[in-house]
């Protein structure tokens, strides 16, 4: 125990680094907590994620599963030996411009590993192949990315050239590299765990073993005293132990009062020094568990054991859209099709588990942690510990992927309540197990959809009804009851429609908001349905989608009157690959062999921001006196590019280049609230208000110097510089007053999408604007293994306008990624996969060809036109690849996911 | 604070090891087995163990260490009867995982779906092991125990691997089924390898993985395929020749029923690769 602390001789990037140092411990906590190299990033302390990799001696491999004292002696290269030049200098290299260029990273978390994994590579081979490139790059996981745009950059790093620049007024629609890109590929970006003062105390958190169990402690102050530690519970919470997204359904409590109601929940935080917390076992911690019958299926919820006390009957709520008659509709149907299917948890897996770091700030509560929603946290742990919102201030840090799970509070309470308790700043960190147990889900789903068509080929009815797993608390169950209703319908005409759902509580994982909040799990049944019909009707498949396919002006479910409708657009533009593939698989399959191909389609359509709720943005940007233009961009990057696509409308509005513009990022205490970053809302809703604010702060100017609509405005220190044809006018800024923001010259405004309640029938106007798009998958299915190997997926979405095509492309790949991984492999089960080992998301090796089609049908209402994008792109990509399987085997799958097994039963229950 | 030792022979290893402690290679298994930073010892380290490094080709056959990692197999000049060993090389994990892991760490580890031990099953192996007690010598397939379970005896490791030189004949394969392209567990595995006389199979190992708690050979297929032509061997495969030497179980990879239909498909598959690559 008392052994001397020996000192390893490492040498890191070409320098002797020296470090005393546990030798059995992982390198990467070496790097990271001793060397203060977090560039190196760790996802899961497994092998399983790759984020960690390093170089020793020339070969990747994961720092997470390295002992410091076997890289004693060797050659360590990590991220950020990558920026050094020869001389000693720092300056990207060229693999590193070759990212920024593609586009390959998107939250950046992955791309340490990816940049070390492709050096080892392309030391190899200097022009790699995409098939090389794959192999290579096959033991790092993204889930942002789909890897497309990664494959390119490391393919293409040799050629070393620089990305558009555009100038004042053509900042919409280029192709611009990621104005947030150069820390995450130089590895200095800072996720939620790589910034700490040093002295920092350190947070774990007790977590219950059993999906539902009541627990009494035993003498806790016993327990810690010796340890050297403290511990905190229920008990010391002084606000109202409640949070919750929605606040009328808030329920989670952040530390669980005597009873725990799913695995993984927690109970009480201990906290300590760092290097007692490092060895600290919790396994003998006090406390004496009563297991109770846990409820695990929804469909039996009913009639069981009460989850939560204030919801007798586990019914969290239930959502409904009428429209006409849908029993008349389908009466009257030459053609009825009746499609069940059954989903799974599917777990957001970002590669960056939770992590974050609290302190006082005099009277304030500071936390710095990863987020999609730093308002309502703010909001949440203020409740939660009894502050005044006022008094708590959240810094989101960089987020390394978040697809829903990080708009919900996981740790932010918990360090919160540690750093009032003890008066120092705490910090803590996620192990992947812990991320994985008690963080939401997809909400899985037993839907039946049963849709009519008349001879002509047209629909004349639908019913759907759906029972969606919520878990244990509400979370964004509510809003998945509600989505799914008036979504379910697909992109197509409706008329005579009803569509019920219910969210019921069991003892399983949270299931709360993930990409497409339940309405890629309602359009595999839709699509499968679609499918049927059209076989009935023996029409092809997307000339039916077509036919039905809502136009210009018609009414959706919902009796809203829809402009800008691009599903036409969408599914026309894939007609000419569908006839190709049709022709192509048609001759592979007559040739004979086990493997058969087959292609599918599916729709989305997908409204964006709140469902018939405010949800205002408001930008603020300011002009310094010294002439700095000053833009604060509240809405929190995930990766998806608000950093990017919001400054490009605001430079455009306002007419001045993007360079010009500084960020300030959603900080509570500096930054207008521009709400959550879900419901594809951002780029919609924020984006709107930082036109309005353009376009305001132009007016002032132009208003100052009474110059035309046309002028130009340029920056120079300490002036503003106003021309058109009648001349220049100056602005000296040292003239003007600051305000209390510190600018002389502000605009702040403030957007909220127009939108109408619905009514008991859910008739009304959900979203002021949607998007649209359409999928054609490629598959080969194996008939004897029953696996599935999705070839080409052509993606063609309606974006209203483009306002970034190089980052649209990273989401339409990213989201494909992620509904193939629903599709074939994605299935969360407490208990046996709460890890990366055993749950499944794609590698570089899953993945498709991808052909994005990017159609620009203009919204009214969107910036410019642009319409949302985040998270339409998955919704058709599962019904698209099942669509596929069927077609090139006959087995219709409608338990996800596709695993080989249940592919390979239901190709023999086709007959096949 | 954990002691690391870092023996550079069998003898001060065996040594160390008298006196209490781990045994670690490569550490893919051990450390994704711990939620600790460090691993708890005092700790072993056979990487450095001259015994246990490098392949070399003795009078009886080939001789790994077993601290050889998997892309030093899969770097090797080794004869075809190896295909099926280099090719599982290359599908275990990643690359990453490749440059760490080790031959002797997936044995002693014993999992049921350890990608190494059907390939060295059809070459025959032995394993040789050293302890307080001395050196001694076990076919493979008695050193696997069961799942997570060998014949490793307290203070003994595992030093090295043989494979004779009559198992050093012919050509091997190997298919790996999984649910993703890498970083994935097998749901099966088949490693094959027929020695062909004269247009005919004169010797045939077939092994099957994943399919229960150790892999195992199919006896009674490859008396079946003794003596047939290459090019029909995947006709001669049935599931009673399969089957019986299985137990497959369920598991979130897929289930029992599955596991018994591929691993037929799988073997199938390996022998008509076989055939096809014969002719070539
Ligand atoms: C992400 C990931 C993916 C993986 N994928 C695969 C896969 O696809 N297929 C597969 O088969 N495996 C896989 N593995 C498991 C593992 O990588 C292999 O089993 C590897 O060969 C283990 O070797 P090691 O040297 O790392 O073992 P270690 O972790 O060092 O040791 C494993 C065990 O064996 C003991 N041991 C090691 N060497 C000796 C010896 N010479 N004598 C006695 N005992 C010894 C150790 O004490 C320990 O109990 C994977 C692991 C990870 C982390
Ligand atoms: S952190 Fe090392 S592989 Fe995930
Ligand atoms: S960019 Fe790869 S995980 Fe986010």
């Amino acid at each position: 125990m008392n052994r001397a602390v020996p000192m390893i001789r490492l040498t890191v990037n070409g320098a002797a680094r020296p470090v005393a140092a546990d030798p059995a411990r992982r390198l990467s906590d070496v790097l990271r907590e001793d060397l203060g190299l977090t560039g190196t990033k760790v996802g899961c302390d497994a092998g399983d994620c790759g984020a960690c990799t390093v170089l020793i001696d020339g070969a990747p491999v994961c720092a997470c599963l390295t002992p410091a004292a076997q890289a004693e002696g060797c050659e360590i290269r990590t991220v950020e030996g990558l920026s050094q030049t020869a001389e000693g200098g720092a300056a990207l290299g060229a693999l590193q411009r070759a990212f920024l260029r593609h586009g390959a990273a998107q939250c950046g978390i992955c791309t340490p590993g990816m940049l070390m994994a492709a050096t080892a590579l392309l030391k190899e081979v200097a022009t790699p192949t995409e098939d090389q490139a794959r192999a290579a790059l096959g033991g790092v996981l993204c889930r942002c990315t789909g890897y497309g745009r990664i494959i390119a950059a490391v393919c293409d790093a040799g050629r070393d050239m620089v990305g558009p620049a555009p100038s004042a007024g053509a900042a919409v629609g280029a192709a611009l590299e990621r104005l947030d890109g150069l820390p995450k590929v130089d590895g200095t970006e800072a996720f939620g765990a790589d910034l700490w003062p040093a002295g920092a105390l350190v947070v774990r958190a007790v977590r219950a073993p059993h999906p539902a169990a009541r627990f009494v402690f035993g003498d806790l102050i016993d327990w810690a005293g010796p340890r050297q530690v403290r511990v905190f519970t229920a008990a010391d919470i002084a606000g109202e132990n409640r949070f919750g997204v929605i606040p009328p359904f808030a329920d989670q409590p952040a530390l669980a009062e005597g009873e725990a109601r799913l695995r993984g929940e927690a109970i009480a935080i201990v906290v300590g020094e760092a290097e007692v917390m490092a060895t600290l076992d919790l396994d003998d911690f006090p406390v004496i568990w009563e297991p109770l019958d846990p409820v695990t299926d929804p469909e039996a919820a009913a009639g069981a054991r009460a989850v939560l006390a204030a919801r007798p009957d586990n019914v969290l709520t239930r959502g409904r859209v009428v429209q006409g008659d849908a029993a008349v509709g389908l009466a009257g149907a030459a053609h009825v099709a009746e499609a069940t299917a059954r989903t799974s948890f599917v777990e957001h897996a970002y590669i960056e588990p939770e992590a974050g770091l609290a302190w006082l700030e005099g009277d304030v509560l500071a936390i710095r942690a990863c987020t999609q929603a730093p308002v309502m946290d703010r909001d949440d742990v203020a409740r939660v510990l009894g502050l005044a919102p006022g008094k708590v201030r959240i810094i989101p840090s960089a987020v390394g992927g978040g697809f829903g799970s990080k708009l919900d509070v996981s740790l932010q309470p918990l360090i919160g309540l540690a750093a009032l308790k003890t008066g120092r700043p705490c910090r803590m960190v996620y192990s992947r197990t812990e991320s994985m147990q008690s963080t939401t889900k997809r909400h899985p789903a037993r839907m039946r959809a049963r849709i009519g068509a008349d001879a002509s080929g047209r629909i004349c009815g639908m019913d759907f009804e759906g029972t969606f797993d919520t878990g244990a608390y509400a979370s964004w169950g509510p809003t998945v009851a509600n989505r799914v209703p008036v979504h379910a319908s697909g992109p197509y005409r409706t008329p005579n429609y009803r569509a019920e759902t219910v969210a019921m509580h069991t003892n399983n994982p949270v299931a709360g908001a993930f990409r497409g909040f339940g309405v890629p799990q309602a359009a595999v049944v839709q699509e499968a349905a679609y499918d049927d019909l059209a076989q009935a009707l023996g029409m092809d498949r997307l000339a039916f989608r077509r036919l039905n396919a809502l136009a210009e002006g018609e009414r959706s479910v919902c009796g809203q009157e829809m402009r800008g409708v691009g599903i036409g657009a969408c599914l026309d533009a894939l007609t000419p690959r569908w006839e190709a593939a049709l022709a192509e698989v048609a001759e592979f399959n007559a040739a004979g062999g086990t493997v058969k191909r087959g292609i599918g389609v599916a729709s989305c359509w997908y409204g964006c921001g709140n469902t018939a709720l405010p949800n205002p943005s408001t930008v603020r940007a300011g002009i310094t006196r010294d002439g700095r233009l000053v833009l604060h961009q509240g809405a929190t990057d995930i990766g998806q590019g608000s950093n990017t696509v919001i400054p490009q409308i605001f430079a455009d509005a306002l007419g001045v280049a993007v360079a010009e513009i500084a960020l300030v990022g959603p900080d509570t205490f500096l930054t207008p609230d521009c709400g959550k970053t879900s419901a594809s809302r951002q780029t919609v809703v924020t984006g709107n208000a930082a036109l309005r604010a353009g376009w305001a702060l132009r007016a002032q100017i132009l208003a100052r110097t009474n110059r035309g609509d046309d002028a130009r405005i340029t920056l120079a220190p300490g002036k503003l510089l106003v021309a058109d044809r009648t001349g220049t006018a100056e602005i000296a800024l040292a003239d003007l007053a600051a305000g209390a923001q510190g600018y002389v010259l502000m605009a702040e405004e403030s957007y909220d999408p127009p939108t109408e309640p619905l009514d008991e029938n859910g008739q009304g106007v959900p979203y002021a604007v949607y998007g649209y798009g359409a999928h054609l998958a490629e598959v080969a299915v194996d008939m004897m293994l029953g696996t599935v190997k999705v070839g080409r997926i052509t993606a063609a979405h309606d974006l209203g306008r483009v306002v970034n095509p190089l980052l649209a492309l990273g989401q339409i790949e990213g989201g494909i990624a992620q509904g193939l991984g629903m599709a074939l492999m994605e299935e969360y089960v407490p208990g046996r996969t709460e890890n990366l080992h055993d749950y499944l998301i794609p590698t570089t090796g899953d993945m498709p060809r991808i052909d994005p089609i990017l159609i620009e049908v203009p919204d009214p209402k969107g910036p410019l036109g642009a319409k949302g994008l985040g998270e339409h792109v998955l919704i058709p990509t599962a019904p698209a690849i099942l669509s596929a399987i069927r077609h090139a085997s006959g087995a219709r799958v409608t338990h996800l996911p596709a695993l080989p097994h249940r592919v390979l039963r239901a190709i023999r229950e086709a007959g096949r | 604070m954990s002691a690391w030792h870092r023996p550079a022979s069998l003898t001060e290893a065996i040594g160390l090891l008298a006196e209490g402690g781990v045994v670690a290679a490569g550490c893919t298994d051990l450390f994704p087995a711990t939620r600790r930073q460090a691993l708890s010892g005092p700790v072993i380290d056979l990487t450095r163990v001259a015994e246990m490094r490098g392949i070399s080709e003795t009078r009886g056959g080939w001789r790994f260490g077993a601290a050889v990692r998997w892309s030093e197999v899969l770097s090797a000049a080794l004869p075809p009867a190896f295909d099926g060993l280099k090719a599982a090389a290359r599908e275990v994990g990643s690359v990453q995982i490749q440059n760490a892991g080790t031959l002797g760490g997936n044995l002693c580890n014993a999992s049921p779906a350890a990608d190494g031990v059907p390939g060295l099953l059809t070459l025959e192996a032995e394993v040789e092991l050293a302890g307080p007690a001395g050196m001694r010598r076990l076919p493979l397939a008695a050193f696997l125990a069961g799942a997570r379970r060998t014949a490793l005896a307290p203070g003994e490791v595992l030093v090295a691997i043989h494979v004779p030189s009559h198992a050093a004949a012919g050509r091997g394969a190997f298919l790996k089924l999984g649910a993703r392209r890498y970083l994935v567990i097998s749901i099966a595995m088949v490693a094959a390898r027929l020695v062909v006389k004269g247009g005919r199979i004169d010797r045939a190992a077939v092994a099957v993985g994943a399919c229960g708690p150790v892999a195992s050979r199919l006896p009674a297929l490859e008396a079946a395929l003794a003596g047939i032509a290459p090019e029909d061997a995947a006709a001669a495969v049935s599931e009673a020749l399969v089957a019986p030497a299985l137990a497959p179980i369920g598991d979130v990879r897929g289930d029992a029923e599955y596991r018994g239909v591929v691993a037929v498909e799988l073997v199938r598959r390996a022998l008509r690769g076989l055939a096809a690559e014969g002719m070539r």
